[in-house]
């Protein structure tokens, strides 16, 4: 399937997914998920070449609503469930570094 | 339990107002009262919200009103269902305090048919596991043996029916999270087709997997149960528009002319004593008048690594949402992204993290190919060979779970041990078929042994028809 | 083809990437109200903040819309999926966007400039937008806040993120594209397309090569608010990378943010740690299948396009179809109103002068019955009123909402003068000016100009120059 998983490749998923992980978990991680993957090495004697993916259990298409509105929720119970909340919005530190 | 205690019988008593709901409730709070503490099935016991509803319900019946099938009907809902205003945790820090501002589609269902809910149960941490011991808030014991796990993630839902906490519970199943489960404490537990039950509310772990189904002591009462909760939802967009079919013809149908298959390249793995109650059940089902094929699936024992790479490549990105902003844990830090870290870092437990990895991984560039798009053509030559070997057979008979009930700590050393609890039940999943657990016996030590029962797309009728031969051919409670 | 921009030997090339709003009642996956300028988080539900358990479902109208914008845009309607685009910022509520990707609704159309080039429109798909974040203290951008508020109310509003292939080589082709988009999405109904309210936004893609080379190394321009923006920044992107070559350096993929303050781009954040969005598959969401029977009541229901009107109203009015006064007019959604004018016995020539000049602010649908823009001209062509009489006679029946033109004129006295008088003002002029009156007779066209001035000084602004300049031609016979 590929190589066995590396250590930078662990940080940069731990990156992706926003996970600060320890350098235990880290060494623990990398020791785990290449465990794992070959276990996963079994597909790898299937010929898959004509096979469609199938991403749904059931083929539905089409299905679409009208465009009517619904009842909003209450802001103030909304923003009562928030971590912060500062004048009717949601407060969060600074946003540096990130990609958007 | 003794068939009193079931959901058609309660309800039966309520409806005519031979008991009253109040009572019923009163009977289960006090089973509650007495071994919750040993076996904690629930993450929130709602006592004083049951006791007004019991009491609403019972005016309701006195003025000559019929409150519905599940009428007095006490419930239990696994803490990854939604529910208006109580705290919905998902037994995990992140969501720890949360209280939903709406029903999950299910609790609205049941709410409508007259049911009365005792609490949330326990779950492995956002449902992933097969034990219930990654619950953040400790694990649910199982009530046959307390030194032994309950199965999971559904483990709370299925120890609270197996201990008289409620007549019925749900649970979600993405790999066999309510088969597995059900099959060690002993009780049914079904996972509908896909698209059966409206996922509207369920916290989504593995949104194209994932289905809500019932437990119960009973295969008639599992029925019932599903029959409320099953049918169109117009705000699940991968509902299936027809009409659930009608169950209560199957009950008593009997497997005469049925064609039962065996698979014959079935993975290795089922213990002894496991084995053997599957044989039983074939049996069982020949003496009953059906006829028992051989078919063969060969793709069925690649269900697991396709299900672990699948299943947290969805949760990866589902479970991305827990980000410190809107709701739930946050950890603070000086600017956004550190805080992000800190807080999944701190809300989220091992196994979730693992997951969250895996997932990430078998997503992210340079690898998608390798893993997740090539899971997903593992997929669908799974669903095609058991299309094919439904072509020959109406049903097909596995183990639920490899094993009976295990020690606690005897699988957490080793995730993929503890993955390989899924190997009968994962490929239901991923093809969207139903399949369910009857208990069917007992095993090594006594414990009870779930047989599975697996059927075609909204092959419910011929699922239930053939469980409940299986009950009848042990006997309700026996398990 | 418009004016071809080269700078040092090198030319540039542009793709542009435009997210419209839909202009929907409600939101693209849930019924919260898509309403610009609410009080901050009231157009929310579980689905816009992206609650645990919440799940999509799609907004019909807004993939009518999409339709309505590829069959506008020429593309294929195709069967399409959804998926999710990973990436965390406070604004997306559920650390992903769920948008199109392999398979989009709209692929492979083309654009039509009003100066014949043709641009290429690689996809035209559906996405559902952020929520906005404001920053709090410093300066108000992010560098230096002591946080962000972030309100909800656009998340989950409808886009359709149209991508052109990489045809454009000038800023002009930009700033017309970009208009000519516009002008398409605001005449079928699909948006409002405002750049100033957000509602209409460009990136544009760009890099220079020498004629014939490969394709350069792009920059993504962001933050770019107004057509003429576009224009500048494009501009000033394009020679940055020349002046980046010319120096022996090389231009580094990364995305740009443009400062309408000093006129520049600055770097916003490298992609050398390349986005890794891993998209997949959306598994809440079903194929979307446009049958032949839905496609074909959506173009059959669309109106007529800015193109095809400009070349409808140009022939009425005996005028080229990129002549500013079409361009405006169809622009303004008036060349229904010249039409009919027209059509009410009116000069359309006339008419489209008038609607140009008088009725700038009246919007789409002026007040004025065309019939009585239709005397109006009438009278005109008749030489009963002159142009500048006109003008006023309008102006006072464009205030009133209606009005007889042949009355409001005798009320300011506009008579038209009869022959006689007309023929005594022109004896008049030749006599007093002989040497214009000779040229004239010589053929020098300069010499009728001061001829027709005396007339029109002499009747105080009551002649018609037309009928004074016929009466010129005539005495010389």
């Amino acid at each position: 399937m590929s190589d066995r998983i590396t250590r930078p490749a662990v940080e940069k998923v731990a990156r992706l997914a926003r996970l600060s992980l320890t350098e235990d978990e880290i060494v623990i991680a990398t020791r785990e998920l290449g465990d794992m993957l070959d276990h996963f090495a079994d597909i790898d004697a299937l010929d898959l070449d004509d096979v469609e993916p199938m991403t749904q259990p059931v083929p539905l298409v089409n299905v679409m609503r009208d465009d009517v509105e619904a009842p909003t929720l209450d802001r103030d119970e909304v923003l009562a469930a928030a971590p912060v909340a500062t004048d009717g919005q949601f407060r969060v530190p600074p946003i540096i570094g990130l990609d958007a | 339990m003794s068939p009193a205690d079931g959901v058609d019988s309660i309800a039966a008593g309520v409806r005519s107002g031979s008991r009253s709901a109040a009572a019923v409730l009163e009977e289960h709070l006090g089973r509650i009262a007495e071994r919750e503490a040993e076996v904690h099935a629930f993450t929130l016991v709602t006592d004083s919200a049951a006791r007004e509803r019991a009491a609403v319900l019972d005016e309701r019946v006195a003025a000559g009103e019929d409150p519905g099938p599940l009428a007095g009907v006490p419930v239990a809902l696994k803490d990854n269902l939604c529910t208006r205003g109580v705290p919905t945790t998902c037994s995990s820090r992140m969501l720890e305090g949360w209280r939903p501002p709406y029903d999950a589609t299910v609790v609205a269902r049941l709410h409508d048919a007259g049911a009365v809910v005792v609490g949330k149960t326990n779950l492995d941490e956002f449902a992933m596991g097969s034990s219930t011991e990654n619950s953040a808030f400790g694990p649910t014991r199982n009530p046959h043996d307390t030194s032994r796990v309950p199965g999971g993630s559904s483990g709370g839902s299925a120890a609270a029916v197996a201990a008289g906490f409620a007549a019925a519970s749900l649970g979600s199943d993405t790999g066999g999270s309510i088969r597995q489960p059900a099959a060690l404490c002993g009780v049914v537990g079904v996972k509908p087709t896909y698209g059966a039950v409206s996922r509207l509310g369920l916290v989504a772990f593995a949104s194209s997997l994932d289905q809500i189904g019932p437990f119960t002591t009973s295969v008639a009462d599992a029925a019932t149960v599903l029959t409320v909760i099953a049918g169109p939802d117009p705000s699940d967009s991968t509902s299936i528009p027809e009409p659930f079919p009608d169950l209560r013809p199957s009950l008593e149908r009997g497997v005469a002319g049925l064609r039962i298959g065996r698979i014959s390249d079935l993975p290795a793995g089922a213990d002894p004593d496991v084995a053997a109650r599957v044989d039983a059940a074939f049996d069982a089902l020949a003496a009953a008048g059906a006829t028992i094929v051989d078919v063969e699936i060969p793709a069925f024992g690649y269900g697991l690594t396709a299900y672990y790479l699948i299943a947290p490549a969805e949760a990866s990105s589902n479970l991305a949402r827990y980000d410190g902003v809107r709701f739930g844990l946050r950890v603070d830090a000086p600017d956004t992204d550190a805080m992000y870290m800190a807080t999944r870092a701190e809300g989220f437990g091992a196994e979730v993290k693992r997951r969250i990895m895996l997932g990430t991984y078998a997503l992210s560039a340079g690898y998608y190919d390798a893993y997740y798009g090539k899971a997903l053509k593992v997929r669908r030559r799974i669903a095609a060979d058991f299309a094919a070997a439904y072509g020959r057979v109406d049903a097909l008979i596995t183990p639920a779970s490899p094993s009976v009930a295990f020690a606690f700590g005897d699988k957490t050393s080793d995730p993929f041990a503890m993955y390989l609890c899924d190997t009968y039940t994962i490929p239901s999943n991923l093809t969207g078929d139903p399949a369910m657990s009857v208990p069917f016996g007992t095993g090594a030590d006594g414990l009870p042994v779930g047989v599975q029962v697996l059927a075609p797309a909204l092959g419910e009728p011929t699922m239930f028809a053939v469980a409940a031969e299986l009950e009848r051919s042990v006997g309700v409670g026996d398990g | 083809m418009g004016e071809r921009w080269m700078h040092e030997g090198f030319e540039m090339v542009v793709g542009l990437e435009v997210h419209v709003e839909l202009a929907t009642t409600t939101k693209l996956f849930s019924g919260s109200p898509n309403r610009f300028g609410d009080e901050p988080n009231t157009n929310i539900d579980p689905v816009t903040l992206g609650l645990p358990g919440a799940l999509p479902v799609l907004n019909r109208h807004a993939v009518e819309l999409a339709i309505r914008i590829g069959l506008a845009l020429d593309c294929t309607v195709q069967a399409c999926t959804f998926a999710r685009k990973n990436y965390f910022y406070p604004d997306m509520p559920k650390a992903y966007q769920i948008s199109q990707y392999d398979r989009p609704l709209n692929a492979d159309g083309r654009l039509a400039l009003p100066d014949g080039t043709v641009v290429g429109v690689e996809r035209a798909h559906l996405e559902e937008d952020t929520g906005k974040s404001t920053h709090l203290g410093g300066s108000g951008r992010i560098h230096g806040s002591e946080g962000s508020l972030i309100d909800f109310n656009r998340a989950g509003v409808p886009l359709v993120e149209i991508v052109s292939r990489p045809d454009i080589t000038s800023p002009e082709q930009a700033r017309m594209y970009v208009s000519e988009l516009r002008s398409i999405l605001v005449a079928i109904g699909a948006s409002d397309a405002r750049m100033e309210e957000g509602s209409m936004r460009v990136d544009a893609n760009v890099s220079v090569r020498r004629p014939g080379e490969p394709l350069g190394t792009r920059c993504e321009i962001k933050n770019v608010n107004s057509v003429r923006s576009l224009g500048r920044a494009i501009d000033y992107e394009a020679r940055r990378q020349v002046a980046l070559i010319a120096g022996g350096e090389s231009v580094r993929q990364e995305t740009r943010h443009w400062d309408e303050n000093d006129g520049r781009t600055h770097t916003l954040r490298s992609k050398e740690d390349a986005d890794d969005y891993r998209y997949f598959p959306e598994p809440d969401l079903v194929p979307v299948h446009p049958d032949a029977a839905w496609i074909e009541s959506i173009r059959s229901a669309l109106p007529m396009l800015p193109a095809a009107r400009r070349s409808r109203l140009a022939d009425a009015c005996g005028q080229d179809p990129d002549s500013e006064a079409v361009t405006t007019v169809v622009e303004r959604g008036q060349d229904e109103y010249v039409l009919a004018v027209s059509a009410a016995g009116g000069s359309a020539e006339r008419a489209l002068v008038h609607v140009k000049e008088a009725f700038a602010e009246a919007g789409a649908a002026p007040t004025l019955p065309a019939a009585r823009l239709a005397e109006l001209t009438a009278m005109e062509l008749a030489g009963a009123l002159t142009a500048t009489q006109a003008k006023t006679v309008l102006a006072e029946m464009v205030a009133a909402g209606d009005g007889d033109p042949a009355a409001i004129a005798a009320a300011r006295g506009f008579e038209a003068m009869d022959t006689s008088a007309l023929d005594a003002l022109v004896d008049g002029a030749i006599a007093a000016d002989p040497d214009a009156w000779a040229k004239f007779c010589a053929g020098d066209p300069k010499a009728v100009g001061a001829l027709v001035g005396r007339v029109m000084k002499e009747s105080r602004g009551q002649a018609d120059g037309r009928a004074v300049t016929a009466a010129l031609h005539a005495r010389r016979g």
